[in-house]
């Protein structure tokens, strides 16, 4: 419902943020997928000006070879998916409880959302240091208290610290989103099943529960968006020791820390197939439960 | 669902509810408490709560040690121009996609959003040497550039939620009364959405504060921000606790505050037009 | 001046046309009404007017000039939404000087234009509320307000009392009219509802998918329909439109007879005094006027009647009809009236 000359300039108006988007996601997708084709070692005096020599497949292949890619293909994976279980269960039990009357609500809304103000940097030096740290942490403080022996949590249960100290991050975001949803919910219609008799478990999981699916579509789309890319945590806790070490951070460390640059970038063209494998699957989803 | 329920329910759901928010925030309080601690303090066995012998003696040894002062301005400056930046030219293209739509808004809007998956490591040499081209390697514009282009799909996607609940017919009627696009969109959209372009407002600062790839690989002294700041003090010297706390206090307190006076506007916003 | 010209004009939605080449002439200072079912193509045609809406061939001319490719704001017209369309942010005094200021005139001029404006509707005590502060018939007025201080060449309504309350409609439907005495400017008033079009119309255009049925005054078109449509469109209750043996018995595919044109009596001891019978159904008693609604009749469907207040009929009793000669309406197999 418009006319041509709103389509245009509709169509004017769009433009500058499709084609920054476009110049952001092209120019340097190009550049890194130039460089998966080459053996280039800033290090060892390969220079860009000085012509880089054409490897074909190789740096795929040997990313892909290397016995820390699986590994890392699946910590991502396993980081992303369990961050997700973890905040979406707890965050529908969190909302369901703070949707009940109570006093202070607004402060206690004031006390959960906070954690997403911290800065990813200091969440994850705060937990390292003053809350997993096997002499000094509050942690070890709680396990002597009790008489067990302390855990180094970060080498022994390092996958678990990092889910955890993930999980703090975006459980408050989850939950807000669904408390939004669970009370924007219209009155009436909890009523009305209650009238028709629903026990409080049905009543959950045929009206409350699909009512939150749009949020909870939203939740899923954000937090993955954000997950999959997750560096500080790492780069600050474990350093990608101990088994945590996702593609990003294998890559980073070929890019960075062995200044392999070849190799870095095919491992990044993989990145991006990973991310849009899952992206295919999100949209999906999202995009069928934004259509409404 | 205002109900009335019992006095002992409500006592239940009250303790309940207030428990889970302090454990969920302990870490945050624990971290503020400790940072008025000495370092003795801050690791003695059993932990000291409140009392303890109170010093700001932290705050002034890490400002003297980091110049805290210049982490945050440019905090400032790179999450304030980003997301002012990004809202300038997401505006004009929010409006497209709400009132002008056309078969392919949808996924041009799932298109932005799927930028937002590239994993920023993949491109990150890239993005190096032609900051280095560019002469943009450790400065604040450079920053502000990247920063908006990376929150521009959310920023996008947030207004054109809010500008999707403001009716077409008011806009028609400005054109009726002769309005410019330009004045449509200054004097009767921009005026009518603006609590969700404050809220857009708001998260994006937010996340381009805590952003911690690009303002940590693209930055070295002059702009680094806050999220370098403290990733200085990743590794230990001696006892640190107390100086760690007080840095990371200094660092996330004024978002910390920002987003306790604005969270009912915020939450709003993070449905991302989700929830009605 | 304020005549508007619309040839040819038409208007495709991707391949689906919702108005085919239509050709309409409204004249200066003329109250015209576009009336039809929902769907049928009034707004969007106004919308074309507006030029909210490209037509996507044919040509509209306002006051002689060709209007068809300016924008909304260049063709001056001024528009009344249905919902109203009130800045939510801005007060009343500002929503209804939002078009001078558009306009860039001087600040006196438009107080004073508003003021105007303000005193003829009512308005002088809400001037610095917000629309949220007001009521439905308020917001209205400020609608209204809104549209006259420009001073348009005409007005478009599209629908502006269907929000409203029954009382309240009528007593905007006067206002409108008031105006238009007043102002003495073209006005093109969209509606679904045929007591509007009828009471307030100098010129009535009954639309269905988009065609024009038919133009003309009130009351031309009720005493005489062009076709079935806008026979069975245009009164309350609906014309009773009766095909069969008794239209053909007049010569016609289908005959249609105004409730208001049927007399009606007791029929006594089953006696046929009028020219049909049947049984009283629903009856709805108004006070003055009471409606029946008759089975039975062997013509097919039900037939409503009117009658006056007085005429007291109940549930089942048997009754006579007749329909008065002079009023009888002739209708051929294509719905076309025969002279």
């Amino acid at each position: 419902m418009a006319t041509q000359h709103s389509r245009s300039a509709a169509r004017l108006m769009l433009a500058p943020a499709v084609v920054l988007l476009l110049g952001w996601m092209l120019v340097p997708l190009t550049m890194t997928l130039y460089f998966s084709f080459k053996k280039y070692l800033p290090l060892r005096g390969d220079t860009i000006s000085g012509g880089l020599d054409w490897v074909g497949f190789e740096n795929y292949s040997r990313f892909i070879g290397s016995s820390a890619f699986w590994p890392s293909v699946q910590a991502t994976l396993l980081i992303v998916g369990s961050v997700l279980v973890i905040t979406l269960v707890l965050g529908v039990l969190l909302a369901l409880l703070l949707d009940q009357p109570m006093w202070g609500q607004g402060i206690v809304r004031i006390l959960v959302i906070s954690p997403f103000f911290v800065m990813p940097t200091v969440s994850a030096l705060v937990w390292k240091n003053m809350f997993m740290d096997p002499v000094n942490g509050i942690l070890a403080h709680l396990w002597n208290f009790f008489g067990a022996e302390p855990v180094q949590w970060l080498s022994q249960a390092s996958m678990e610290s990092i889910i955890l100290i993930v999980s703090w991050q975006w459980l408050p975001f989850a939950t807000l989103i669904l408390l939004t949803a669970i009370q924007s919910l219209d009155s009436e219609q909890l009523e009305a099943s209650e009238m028709d008799g629903a026990p409080i478990l049905k009543r959950f999981w045929f009206i409350i529960l699909p009512h939150m699916s749009r949020a909870m579509a939203v939740v899923i789309l954000i937090q993955t968006i954000f997950l999959l890319s997750i560096f500080a945590e790492i780069f600050v806790t474990t350093g990608g020791a101990f088994g945590t070490k996702t593609l990003t951070y294998l890559i980073f460390q070929r890019v960075l820390e062995s200044q392999n640059i070849g190799l870095g970038s095919a491992g990044g063209v993989y990145a991006i197939i990973l991310a849009n494998i899952v992206a295919i699957f999100l949209m999906r989803i999202v995009g069928k439960n934004l259509d409404k | 669902m205002a109900r009335n329920v019992t006095t002992g329910r409500k006592t239940i759901n009250t303790l309940a509810s207030w428990s889970i928010g302090l454990l969920i925030f302990f870490p945050i309080l624990w971290t503020i408490l400790t940072s008025f601690k000495t370092e003795a303090q801050a690791i003695s066995d059993p932990p000291l709560f409140l009392f303890f012998d109170w010093t700001l003696e932290n705050y002034t040894v890490v400002q003297e040690r980091s110049n805290y002062m210049r982490f945050l301005w440019n905090s400032v400056i790179i999450a304030g121009g980003s997301t002012i930046l990004g809202i300038i030219i997401a505006v004009p293209a929010a409006w497209s996609m709400a009132f002008v739509p056309s078969k392919r808004t949808k996924d041009i809007l799932l298109w932005m959003l799927s930028t937002k998956m590239l994993p920023a490591v993949g491109v990150l040499y890239p993005m190096y040497l032609l900051f280095i081209k560019m002469g943009l390697l450790d400065t604040r514009i450079g920053l502000v550039i990247v920063l908006m282009l990376i929150n521009m799909p959310i920023i996008v996607w947030m207004l054109y939620t809010y500008f999707r609940e403001i009716p077409g017919e008011i806009l028609e009627a400005s054109r009726m009364d002769g309005a410019s696009l330009r004045d449509e969109i200054i004097y009767v959209l921009t005026p009518m959405a603006l609590p969700g372009i404050a809220s857009t407002l708001l998260l994006n600062f937010i996340l381009a504060w805590n952003e911690a790839f690009w303002t940590l690989n693209l930055t070295a002294v002059n702009a680094a921000p806050l999220t370098a700041f403290i990733a200085s003090y990743s590794s230990p010297e001696g006892l640190f606790f107390a100086k760690l706390s007080a840095a990371s206090t200094m660092a996330i307190a004024p978002i910390l505050l920002l987003g306790w006076f604005s969270q009912k506007q915020l939450v709003r916003g993070l449905t991302f037009g989700a929830v009605k | 001046m304020g005549q508007i010209v619309l040839s040819k004009v038409q208007k495709k939605f991707g391949d689906t046309e919702v108005i085919p080449p239509l050709d309409l002439r409204i004249e200066d200072g003329e109250f015209t009404v576009f009336v039809g079912p929902s769907g049928c193509g009034k707004s969007t045609l106004l919308r074309l007017i507006a030029g909210l809406e490209d037509v996507s061939s044919g040509s509209i001319q306002i006051d002689g000039k060709e209007a068809a490719d300016l924008p909304p704001s260049k063709r001056g017209l001024a528009m009344v939404f249905q919902s109203y369309a009130l800045y939510p942010h801005m007060t009343v005094r500002k929503n209804i000087a939002f078009p001078l200021r558009m306009a860039k005139m001087d600040k006196a001029e438009i107080d004073k234009r508003v003021d105007g404006a303000a005193s003829v509707l009512n308005l002088t005590d809400y001037l610095d509320r917000r629309p949220g502060q007001l009521s439905g018939g308020q917001r209205q007025r400020v609608a209204i307000g809104r549209a006259i201080v420009r001073e348009p060449s005409a007005f478009l309504f599209d629908e502006p009392l269907s929000n409203l309350d029954a009382a309240l409609r009528m007593g905007m439907r006067l206002e409108i009219s008031e105006l238009h005495k007043r102002l003495d400017t073209t006005m093109v008033y969209v509606t679904h509802d045929q007591v509007e079009a009828m009471t307030m119309a100098d010129k009535i255009v009954v639309l269905s998918a988009g065609i024009i049925e038919q133009v003309g005054s009130p009351l031309e078109l009720y005493h005489s329909p062009k076709n079935v449509f806008v026979a069975g469109f245009i009164g309350s209750p609906k014309m009773n439109l009766i095909g069969g043996e008794v239209a053909a018995s007049h010569g016609a595919h289908t005959i249609g007879v105004r409730p208001e044109h049927i007399d009606v009596s007791a029929a006594t001891d089953g006696g046929q005094d009028g020219k049909w019978t049947g049984v009283v159904g629903v009856s709805e008693h108004l006070g003055s006027d009471s409606f029946f609604h008759i089975h039975e009749t062997g013509l097919g469907d039900m037939i409503t009647v009117r009658a006056g207040g007085e005429v007291g009929f109940t549930r089942g009793d048997r009754i006579n009809l007749t329909p008065r000669a002079d009023m009888i309406h002739k209708f051929d197999e294509q719905g076309n009236r025969i002279a």
